[in-house]
């Protein structure tokens, strides 16, 4: 049985960072993850980690110092939001190129502009082709859990790509809740030490890492760290089934809530998975058959099994909490209308967009969602399906 | 480690391109770089030692009688810098074929 606590979202962030003891911890503040670095200076300035932190003097510095660390043979861990997630992101992609196996923990906020520091997704999604895993965490509990995974399946010497345990800004970060911790001993027993086969400080092997590499070779190393992103999807379900055994908390590529008999259902990520499972647990108790599809691993993305889980249903909403502005909808959506469509299952499917810019997302608002749906369900379709939640029009 | 070239699968292939030996700079063979290409003239040359310090890529040997021979083409790049020094108009830039 785990230590019953009660904690933020970033406190849980930075508790399973100071049990995972990492060698390098670099990181520039910013709204609203700074509580991460801030409460993990104070562990290492009590001697209760054995980290070197580096207080960079931003972002960009920030993943450097990270990949210089992994580079180097330590295990490094970051934590950032939107902008501060925009200003690394040419070391983002420098990070899993080279194949370093950071852990990040991204506290989802809007990016600029205009200037607001409340949740949105727009900051992961501008990186979700930047060949990192990305989880996504609905509440303080499972962006612990997550972290406490990560190093486990970043490292696998059958993956060695990057990973970013996401968690909204405010909602979760700010918002305390009941947690069940590891003990210390647990927790550490299980993330483990890291032992890189090949690294720059090992005099027995003097090495060379991140040389030009031309047309001969880049597109090699790119299928390379495409296979590496396949494998990830073995290693993560080995790892979450481990951690199950070890907790007794279950995790999978994605929750499915009340989803096996449901008729209509909505596909999210994060806090509003929430929110949600209280509206599906209200329509049940009126006889509407609501599901939920909480996706918890986006990258890689799980694409049969999605379209496995929602081929028997009449109608689903996906709901993206950043606009691709690209006149078609959002990304969440891009990914599992052509994950349905590859696997040949055919529902009608519409795409919201909301919550931007931290908009207050209500259980009336959800509750609409599956009114449209049930509507959507009956007709056998929409054209419209690029739609808002909540905004003015 | 393995010798690789243009037809090396991914397969085998190091991570991220990592180098697992050190002092290898010399297999990297920079000289397919080069749009033109100097030609030395030997007749012209006094061996008056101005063209080969600056070389960047020191592709022009000396010998142990401290005297320059013909260019190293595996890493030349074809910059022009010797011929612009060369006071006796010995190394001449031709258009590389």
């Amino acid at each position: 049985m785990g230590i019953r606590e009660r904690l933020s979202g970033n406190e849980a962030a930075a508790i399973a960072m100071k049990q995972i003891n990492p060698d390098v911890v670099a990181a520039f503040p910013i709204t609203p993850s700074t509580e991460i670095p801030q409460y993990f200076s104070t562990f290492v300035s009590n001697g209760q980690v054995d980290t070197e932190f580096v207080a960079v003097e931003s972002e960009h510095s920030a993943m450097t110092a990270c990949i210089g660390a992994e580079a180097a043979g330590a295990r490094a861990m970051t934590a950032t939001s939107a902008n501060g997630l925009s200003f690394m992101w040419e070391q983002i992609y420098i990070a899993s190129s080279l194949r370093l196996p950071i852990v990040l923990s991204l506290v989802n906020r809007a990016v600029s502009g205009p200037l607001n520091i409340h949740n949105d997704h727009s900051d992961a999604m501008g990186v979700r082709d930047a060949g990192w895993i990305m989880l996504f965490s609905e509440n303080n509990q499972e962006a612990y859990d997550n972290l406490l995974m990560a190093h486990r399946i970043a490292e696998h010497k059958d993956v060695l790509l990057p990973l970013m345990v996401c968690q909204d800004g405010f909602i979760t970060s700010h918002s305390i809740e009941n947690i069940e911790l590891l003990e210390d001993d647990k927790a550490k027993a299980f993330v483990g030490t890291y032992k890189p086969e090949h690294y720059l400080l090992n005099k027995e092997e003097p090495i060379a890492i991140g040389p030009l590499d031309l047309q001969a070779h880049l597109f090699e190393h790119k299928y390379q760290q495409a296979t590496a992103m396949r494998n990830a999807k073995k290693v993560i379900a080995e790892v979450s089934k481990e951690f199950e055994e070890l907790t007794g908390r279950k995790y999978s590529f994605f929750e499915e809530y009340k989803l096996e008999d449901a008729e209509i259902a909505i596909v999210c990520m994060n806090s509003t998975a929430g929110t949600t499972k209280y509206v599906v647990d209200q329509l049940r108790n009126k006889g509407i058959k609501a599901g939920l599809l909480k996706i918890r691993m986006f990258r890689p993305f799980p694409t049969e099994e999605i379209a496995k889980a929602l081929s028997h249903l009449k109608a689903v909403a996906v709901l993206d909490k950043a606009d691709s502005l690209n006149g078609a909808g959002g990304a969440l959506f891009e990914d599992v209308t052509s994950a349905m469509f590859v696997n040949k299952v055919q529902v009608p499917t519409v795409n919201y967009v909301y919550g931007i810019g931290g908009r207050d997302t209500t259980s009336n608002d959800i509750e609409s969602v599956y009114n449209d749906l049930a509507d959507i369900a009956n007709k056998g379709g929409t054209n419209d399906f690029y739609r808002y939640l909540g905004v003015r029009k | 480690m393995t010798e690789i070239n243009k037809n090396t699968p991914a397969s085998e292939l190091t991570i991220g391109g990592n180098i697992y030996t050190a002092g290898n700079a010399r297999e990297f063979k920079t000289g397919d770089w080069r749009s033109t290409k100097p030609v030395f003239i030997s007749e012209k040359c006094k061996q008056c030692g101005l063209c080969f310090p600056v070389c960047p890529d020191d592709a022009i040997p000396v010998n142990c009688e401290q005297k320059r021979e013909d260019f190293n083409y595996d890493y030349c790049k074809g910059c022009g810098v010797c011929a612009k020094v060369c006071p006796f108009g010995a190394i001449e830039m031709k258009e590389e074929n």
